[in-house]
């Protein structure tokens, strides 16, 4: 395993915005490659709250636009690679509805990088770090969603 | 840092009911349906339950302001904490809370669920809840072990996590595990001594064991060693009687040649077909049962000796011929001949050999064999890594560069040679052996295997021992990283090598260059010792290459759904405390499939995982986690989307009340919640993971809190 990502912890004021990222985990992969993650000490930033899942495929497009309507600023769905799914093919068919779900950001004007969807399995824990920076860096980046902006 | 924390103290504060506005809940509530295993609706009064891990979590986060954040979150009657909450005293904590606050729900902030879910369940039913009725909180393995210097944030982070847990847990429901019978059977796939000791294991348990290998002989990759370390035991000879005994076992039906094709169930009632590829020879049984008396092969031979065709034996890695129809050495077992299809020009001359027997059939095809078992042990082993990948060591190049499993055939006394250890380029017998340890393992270039493939080590030094014993005068010089002699008995056998003469030059071999004339090898290293560059005229180079999956292996664990590391071995449910199971209930890992074993380890692996595989099936049933999908009627439209969805066909549309629904076969339902996830009119309930259950997580993380 390689070494820890070294990432600056951000020192925020009070009141200062913070990402508020939704993380999607199956419980065979993404989830336990966390939890690896965990085990093996590897940093990484904090903005990320985790819901889990038994498979990716039980994630219905709407949980991921609830979460926008919300006013998530970034969401995450993780599963396991393709071929290497619990339940066969729920990655596949996740897949499906996640590439639609990014169509239809595009559409009505809400950056699509804001959605993404990863495969880290149970034996990546460093790849799980490496995702969750570069997941937490990106909408850093990209700031606040705009829909909290507009239901101010 | 966490003496400070007196954990006895704060219960009585804890009780005061909460009030509270939630967005998050007004929205959710409306759109519970709860249709099965629902309760009287009442009012959800949760018990918090926050774990301090020694340190492990008190260490990076600020506890006591966790816990006073959490007497705010809506639905919340109770809130403690304890040092070690998976304990018995912090198990009776939670049994106490329950019936004294009335508790319909249990949150416990600890580790992973994936660690501890088990436990606390079990302290949730023992408190007089329904063990379903427990959500985890997950702030150790992804909150505390990750933001370990950021308390600010790990705090945070627990806050939010405790609030999206408890929004869970409020609409939690009663569920009850489903108990299934299991099958009194067993599968062990692969048969090397992994395989047959886990087959042997669990046929004198009484329980009925289909040993398949896809080899036409059991045995293994043991069986093509010579002898084996530190005992200097011949490694047939330890083999063999194992080998006759997997034979003889009434309980165990040996299917050599064969492949799983297909596996459908789960633990309990896994079907699986099996793929008995054409032999093109009929044993005695076979020709029986075709009504030919006293036919069917008993390995005479007659058939190899007029058989035109000359290839070479895998089993010798080529160093030995053998025809189309062949057996691999005099050892096998089952003992029966096998045609080699790619290589056959169907002359019919064996045929005519064989006569009245009647054993050959030119024109078999495969056929496949369906087997209903309760678990199954997946032991499909290794190979060898393609050591020419290292060019710079030469293999495949130079003729005198071997690897060490054609050393082993070479020194075997059954071998090509005879058991004359020669150099391939002359037939010479060497007097001055290099050994290249890790050959192709701990190698961080991208081109080898980063691990340690564990028993290099000490097959060397068994090598260096043989041509020491064998070949008066030969001088075995070992280049090696470290040597590691970790087991019983190893180190010893380190010490009796080095007196014996055996030259250790601690370095790793740079290049290897071939003397065009005499075939002799210049080995180059680096002394690390003693610091200086060695150029090292040698023999006969022997390259300990390191060991990859077999591979096979990756079309073997897909079809029962087991997964595996990144270096490509399969994939244990817990590398320290189940390193025999898998992520599949069922199914189970022995010797080196898991990752690289010597002998000693691997039988006991499969000692282990036969042990595993056999609880169920001695307990007779098993009980399901309740996550089926269940159709709420009323929404829905019978399109039919999610039958197609479901991997495992357990839904189908059904006739009721003059339209059409879905209805689930619960036994076949393994609660991905893929048809959850799909359904356009939110009509599929996933117990446990039902939608309302995930949207309020959602909405209590983001609109919950502080905003």
């Amino acid at each position: 395993m390689s070494a820890p990502p070294e990432f600056p912890i951000p020192k925020r004021e009070p009141g200062e915005w913070k990402p508020k990222i939704v993380g999607i985990l199956c419980n065979w992969c993404s989830y336990a490659g966390a939890d690896l993650a965990g085990g093996g000490r590897i940093q990484y930033p904090p903005d990320v709250r985790v819901i889990r899942v038994m498979c990716t495929g039980r994630i219905d497009a709407l949980f991921v636009l609830k979460a926008f309507a919300d006013g998530a600023d970034g969401v995450l769905v993780s599963g396991c690679h393709f071929g290497d799914c619990h339940y066969l093919e729920g990655n596949f068919k996740a897949a499906k509805r996640m590439f639609m779900v990014k169509r239809l950001m595009k559409s009505i004007g809400l950056d699509d990088r804001r959605f993404r969807m990863t495969f880290v399995s149970a034996s990546e824990g460093a790849k799980w770090g490496a995702v969750i920076t570069d997941v937490v860096k990106t909408i850093n980046e990209l700031g606040p969603s705009p829909i909290t902006e507009f239901n101010k | 840092m966490a003496e400070k924390k007196k954990t006895t103290a704060k219960k009585t504060e804890a009780k005061k009911e909460i009030k509270h506005e939630a967005p998050a809940k007004q929205e959710t509530k409306k759109q519970a349906p709860a249709p099965v295993g629902s309760t009287t609706k009442q009012e959800a009064r949760i018990g918090v339950f926050i774990c301090h891990c020694g340190t492990n979590i008190a260490g990076s986060m600020d506890i006591p302001a966790v816990q006073e954040y959490v007497k705010t979150i809506p639905n919340v009657a109770y809130v403690d904490n304890y040092k070690y909450m998976c304990s018995m005293p912090g198990q009776a904590v939670i049994n106490k809370a329950i019936t004294e606050q009335k508790l319909t729900g249990v949150v416990v902030a600890a580790c992973s669920p994936r660690l501890h879910e088990p436990t606390f369940r079990t302290a949730t039913k023992e408190g007089g809840l329904n063990p379903f009725r427990f959500e985890m909180a997950n702030i150790r393995e992804q909150n505390s072990w990750v933001h370990m210097h950021d308390q600010e944030g790990s705090t945070e982070k627990a806050k939010d996590a405790i609030r999206i847990a408890v929004a869970k847990a409020a609409l939690l429901q009663d569920l009850y595990p489903k108990a299934v019978p299991v099958e009194h059977a067993a599968m062990v796939v692969g048969a090397g001594v992994a395989g047959m000791q886990a087959a042997l294991d669990l046929a004198n348990a009484g329980i009925k064991t289909y040993l398949i290998e896809s080899d036409a002989s059991i045995g293994g990759r043991m069986s093509q060693l010579d002898k084996t370390f530190p005992t200097l035991d011949c490694s047939q000879c330890i083999l063999t009687p194992k080998m006759v005994d997997v034979g003889r076992a009434p309980n165990i039906e040996l299917m050599t040649w064969s492949e799983v094709d297909a596996v459908e169930g789960y633990i309990g009632n896994f079907d699986v077909t099996i793929r008995k590829k054409a032999r093109g020879v009929l044993s005695v049984a076979e020709a029986e049962a075709k009504g030919i008396v006293g036919g069917g092969c008993n390995g005479c031979g007659d058939c190899e000796v007029v058989c035109p065709v000359v290839k070479p034996n895998e089993f010798e890695v080529g160093m030995k011929p053998r025809k189309a129809i062949y057996i691999n050495h005099p050892q096998v077992v089952p003992l029966l001949y096998t045609i080699d299809w790619n290589s056959c020009i169907k002359c019919g001359l064996c045929v005519t050999a064989c006569g009245e027997k009647k054993a050959i059939e030119l024109e078999q095809k495969d056929e496949f064999v369906k087997v209903k078992v309760g678990t199954a042990i997946l032991a499909t082993g290794f190979d060898i890594f393609p050591v020419e990948n290292k060019t710079e060591w030469g293999y495949k190049r130079y003729e005198n560069v071997i690897t060490s499993l054609e050393f082993e055939r070479l020194i075997c006394a059954s071998g090509p040679t005879g058991g004359h250890l020669v150099r391939p380029s002359d037939g010479e017998t060497p007097k001055r052996v290099a050994f290249v340890l890790c050959a192709g393992s701990r190698d961080n270039t991208g081109n080898g295997k980063p691990y340690c493939s564990r028993f290099c080590c000490m097959y060397s030094l068994k090598h260096a021992h043989q041509i020491i014993e064998k070949i008066p005068g030969c001088v075995p010089y070992l280049f090696y990283m470290d040597i590691r002699s970790f087991g019983k008995m190893y180190e010893e056998f380190y010490y009796r090598i080095q007196d014996e003469g055996g030259k250790f030059i601690r370095g790793r071999v740079a290049n290897i260059l071939e003397d065009p004339v005499t075939k002799n090898l210049h080995v180059h290293a680096d002394d690390t010792l003693l610091d200086r560059p060695v150029d090292l005229d040698v023999d006969l180079v022997v390259l300990a290459a390191a060991v990859q999956p077999k591979e096979d292996t990756n079309r073997t664990r897909k079809l029962f759904g087991v997964s595996c590391s990144m270096d490509g071995w399969l994939l244990e449910a817990h590398p320290k405390l189940n390193p025999c199971g898998t992520t599949t209930a069922g199914v189970f890992l022995a010797g080196v499939c898991q990752a690289p074993k010597d002998i000693p380890d691997t039988v006991a692996s499969a000692e282990g995982a036969a042990s595993a595989a056999s609880i169920p099936i001695h307990m007779g049933e098993v009980e399901l986690e309740p996550y089926f999908a269940t159709c709420i009627e009323e929404k829905c439209a019978g399109c039919g989307m999610c039958v197609n969805l479901c991997p495992y066909s357990a839904l189908a549309l059904v006739e009721k009340e003059g339209r059409k629904v879905m209805q689930v076969t619960e036994a076949k339902c393994k609660g991905c919640g893929t048809c959850g996830g799909f359904c356009p009119g939110g009509a599929i309930w996933m117990n446990h993971f039902a939608t309302p259950q995930i949207v309020a997580q959602i909405d209590a993380f983001l609109l919950g809190g502080e905003q």
